[in-house]
């Protein structure tokens, strides 16, 4: 296609000359460009491996029985029963956390969105940064020492600790959201002699609701899956009856998970298998459910 | 005719009536051989069978109003339209008589040879001497660095102002003074073409002057293409000058065409085509 | 003509001024518990090992032995687990996230970038217990089988690829360290790597400079600071994992010299110890450990969030 003369005149010819730098130099970026891809596709391939191990193992577990039945001591040493109880632990969980969580998370964002002075609110930014990086066993153990000393185990002990797992999530999503809210918003509130506090809770608040859906099934996914808050807050459960209250220990599916993990006869490694199919299913369904949220939020707003 | 009659509905026939090359006395070479380039970014096009000879040793000027696809030319010039993906272009661009967009060309040597400064000045966020040498070392052109740096800077008329500077951050500099570092990095490199758009828009007024003197020193030793929406300045630095417009396709497309290319004093006293003398002249753009 | 208003009924503001203060108040207390949270989560695990702290002082920080039976304890050989599970761990992690991150940023097609970032994002969210479990139960035979003598045939003359391989230890811990610390240190690289100029790495090709030598000279040194606070973010993930550690790095009290043999960290042993303690004084030492592993955890943490702050700071300076 080019037309190149007979005689390439040198300057030209200077496109075409490889010397061993030049090679080495396309060398060195083709490994590079490789690495790079490997890595992805290992991360991806793990992903798949995991996920595929546990719906291939986890599989023969399943039954309407698995489901509906808790698990019944047999003096055989094999899984017997479903999980139950698990299930219906990890729900209280879950609603107990986010009860706490919620209200104190969004009356945080609030406050450093709207009231606090710049500094302050960088403090608290801050702390919530900070609470989500404590460690979740450091969590259980501080929770221990608060109300277990005292109280024993209970579901709201547990509750507890996965609040402050989840606040910070919960305060993030919604100060991000608060900020997207137009100042027109607020001007308009205040131009009407309306207090802040209406204009924040008639006004603001609504318009966030959608970006503090977001962070609350956020932290759902994130709560939902934590197994170290809860073994020195509500491990020493009855697991082979369903309890609904929460000022007792309760089971849970993460929980399950660990113990069945630990004991020898390979039933309860495929009970053990299939809730974490069923914790696993319900985590990517929380969380792809909080990204569609999250897009449809930043729509909203920035229209 | 209207004026906007003058620019839209060309008929075919007369695009290619412009492919006049300007009166060049025989000592003029060639570096640049365009023939019928046109790229369009996906289904969207840009410019539209362009072809015209860009010489040695001159500063040719790039004029046109807005979206006729100056920047675009004079990224395929270096092969930089390259990075982006949905880029398409077809005809060719010879470079002393090979196309750069032949098979066997690597664009890293490319823009070797044909160096790039741009709008907005884009040093490195490394000081002032490592902004020069980066791309010496890079290319393996370490042998006495220093030398090499001083006379990159001293081409860009730097270097007395950076010479006892060199390790501070190149950030700290002005605006002018960047743009001058920027054009001192790609320097360095020895290219044999340095092409520069719209170099000094961004720059206040002396800023602006002090590239286009150096643009004047510069084309003794390199030939230099720029593109400019300032018509004073093509007037003020350019020996040639391709004034670009814009042509409306019939499924209501528009692309950017070479209207008319001629030595700058020509364009701007007796443009041979009505366009040219409705922009030069300020009647639109 | 209507009368302008000469002063405001002060019934209407007076209502307005509690329902204000009582907002201020509210948010201003939710604002301040979260700070005290902090305080109050350290105050109670110092508190909880002050019985270990008066018996053994910080002495614990530097004895290896823990043994219930003679109520002597010491943090020495999970200090050694921590440090060198994280430190493994971050060695793999961070070149693979930073990896990833260029390839996706830089080098996939526009059409898969989506897809595969969610991928990896995916693998972030996968909870501890279930990779704890695989490692248990997939990993644990494949590092016995497969990975473990593959490294000794190689690498056996070193003393860290030596002895027997087993299915749980210190390797075994770090590999499912590194499948936990790669999304998170990914995700914050790739942040960076999308926010770099483009005009700066277009003046890098206009040189004639390949891709990775782009990569090399002007993206890596442009994003260096938060690249050093992703990894130690990362850093902070893998301190702090307790779950999926225990599950399989297979509990013992030492200090090992090989990394098949099997170890434990400070958040392992904690949770290893979950069902009870036999005495006070062993609790009380699992929360000098908690305390131990909290000081550690805040000082990371603090340090990635500050420079995570300053590089915000200077680059809005800088543009």
């Amino acid at each position: 296609m080019s037309t190149t003369p007979p005689n390439i005149d040198p300057r030209a010819a200077a496109l075409f000359q490889t010397d061993g730098r030049l090679r080495r130099r396309r060398i060195v970026n083709r490994l590079m460009e490789a690495l790079g891809t490997i890595a992805s596709l290992a991360a991806v391939a793990v992903l798949v491996i995991v996920v595929a191990s546990v719906v291939k193992n986890g599989w023969g577990a399943f039954s309407v029985e698995f489901f509906t039945t808790s698990p019944s001591l047999s003096g055989f040493g094999t899984a017997e029963g479903g999980i139950l109880s698990s299930i219906v632990g990890s729900i209280l969980l879950v609603v107990i956390a986010t009860i706490f969580a919620l209200p104190i998370g969004v009356l945080v964002a609030i406050f450093v969105s709207e009231v606090a002075p710049r500094k302050v609110a960088d403090v608290i930014r801050l702390a919530l940064d900070v609470i989500n990086g404590l460690p979740t066993i450091v969590t259980g153990i501080f929770i221990f020492s608060v109300l277990v000393l005292a109280q024993g185990q209970s579901a709201i002990a547990g509750g507890l600790a996965l609040a402050i797992i989840g606040l910070p999530l919960i305060a993030r999503s919604a100060q991000e959201v608060l900020r997207l809210v137009p100042t027109s918003y607020r001007e308009a509130g205040l131009a009407l002699g309306a207090p802040r506090w209406r204009t924040i809770l008639g006004v603001i608040l609504p318009t966030s609701l959608g970006g503090i859906l977001t962070g609350t099934t956020l932290a759902i996914a994130r709560v939902a899956g934590e197994t170290a808050p809860l073994l020195f807050t509500t491990s020493l459960a009855v697991t082979t009856s369903v309890t609904w209250d929460p000022t007792q220990p309760v089971q849970s599916m993460p929980l399950t998970i660990f113990q069945y993990a630990e004991q020898p006869d390979p039933s309860f490694h495929e009970q053990a298998w299939a809730t974490g199919a069923v914790l696993l299913a319900f985590v990517l369904v929380v969380s792809l459910i909080s990204k569609f949220l999250l897009a449809r939020s930043r729509r909203k707003l920035t229209q | 005719m209207t004026q906007a009659d003058t620019m839209v509905n060309v008929a075919p026939i007369e695009i290619a009536q412009r492919r006049e090359r300007p009166q060049t006395p025989t000592l003029r070479e060639t570096v640049f051989d365009i023939r019928n380039l046109s790229v369009s970014y996906g289904k969207t096009p840009a410019i539209k069978d362009v072809s015209f000879e860009i010489y040695r040793n001159q500063v040719t000027a790039i004029i046109g109003p807005s979206g006729c696809g100056k920047s675009t030319f004079i990224r395929t010039l270096n092969r930089m339209n390259d990075l982006v993906p949905s880029a398409n272009v077809e005809g060719e661009v010879l470079y002393h008589g090979v196309d750069l967009y032949g098979t066997k060309v690597d664009p890293v040597q490319v823009r070797r040879r044909i160096g790039m400064v741009f709008q907005k000045p884009n040093p490195f966020p490394k000081s002032i001497y490592d902004n020069v040498a980066w791309g010496l070392r890079v290319l393996g052109m370490k042998d006495k660095l220093d030398d090499r740096v001083k006379r990159a800077l001293e081409q860009a008329a730097l270097w007395d102002d950076v010479r006892h500077r060199l390790k501070k951050n190149a950030l700290g500099l002005s605006g002018g003074q960047q743009q001058r570092l920027c054009i001192a990095r790609a320097l360095a490199v020895e290219p044999e073409v340095l092409l520069m758009d719209e170099p000094a828009s961004a720059l206040d007024p002396i800023a602006t002057a002090r590239i286009e003197d150096l643009m004047h020193d510069l084309k003794n030793e390199y030939t230099i293409v720029v593109v400019t929406h300032n018509m004073q300045q093509a007037a003020r630095v350019a020996d040639m000058t391709a004034f670009f417009g814009l042509e409306v396709l019939p499924d209501k497309s528009r692309t950017g065409i070479l209207v008319e290319y001629d030595a700058t004093q020509k364009i701007f006293t007796q443009p041979s085509d009505k366009r040219t003398e409705d922009y030069v002249t300020g009647r639109f753009g | 003509m209507t009368a302008v208003p000469t002063e405001f009924p002060a019934g209407r503001r007076f209502g307005d001024r509690i329902g204000d203060n009582a907002l201020y108040a509210i948010t201003a207390a939710a604002g301040a518990g979260v700070v005290v949270l902090i305080g109050a989560v350290a105050w109670k695990v110092f508190d909880g090992s002050s019985l270990a702290f008066s018996d053994f002082g910080l002495g614990f920080l530097v004895h290896s032995v823990w043994d219930p039976v003679h109520n002597e304890f010491g943090a020495l050989s999970f200090i050694y687990g921590t440090a060198v599970t994280s430190f493994i761990a971050l060695l793999l992690a961070a070149p693979i996230a930073i990896g990833i991150a260029l390839y996706l940023t830089e080098l996939a097609p526009r059409a898969i970038r989506e897809t595969v970032g969610a991928l990896v994002e995916m693998l972030a969210a996968i909870p501890s217990v279930i990779l704890g479990l695989w490692g248990i139960l997939v990993l644990g035979p494949f590092m016995l089988n497969h990975l473990e003598p593959w490294l000794q045939s190689f690498l056996g003359w070193i003393p860290l690829f030596s002895g027997d391989p087993s299915q749980k230890g210190i390797l075994s811990a770090s590999i499912v360290l590194t499948i936990m610390a790669v999304p998170i240190i990914a995700s914050v690289a790739r942040e960076l790597f999308v926010r770099v100029p483009a005009e700066l790495k277009d003046g890098a090709r206009a040189l004639g400079a390949t891709r990775w030598e782009v990569v090399r000279g002007v993206v890596l040194q442009y994003t260096r600071a938060g690249l050093g606070a992703a990894v130690i973010l990362g850093l902070g993930r893998a301190l702090g994992e307790a779950i999926a550690v225990t599950q399989v790095i297979g509990g013992t009290v030492n200090i090992p010299s090989s990394l098949f043999e099997s170890g434990d960290t400070l958040a392992s042993r904690i949770a290893a110890q979950y069902q009870g303690s036999a005495s006070n004084l062993q609790t009380s030492s699992l929360f000098y450990l908690a305390a131990i592993l909290l000081v550690f955890s805040l000082i990371i943490n603090l340090i990635a969030q500050l420079i995570v702050r300053r590089f915000e700071h200077t680059h809005i300076g800088a543009s």
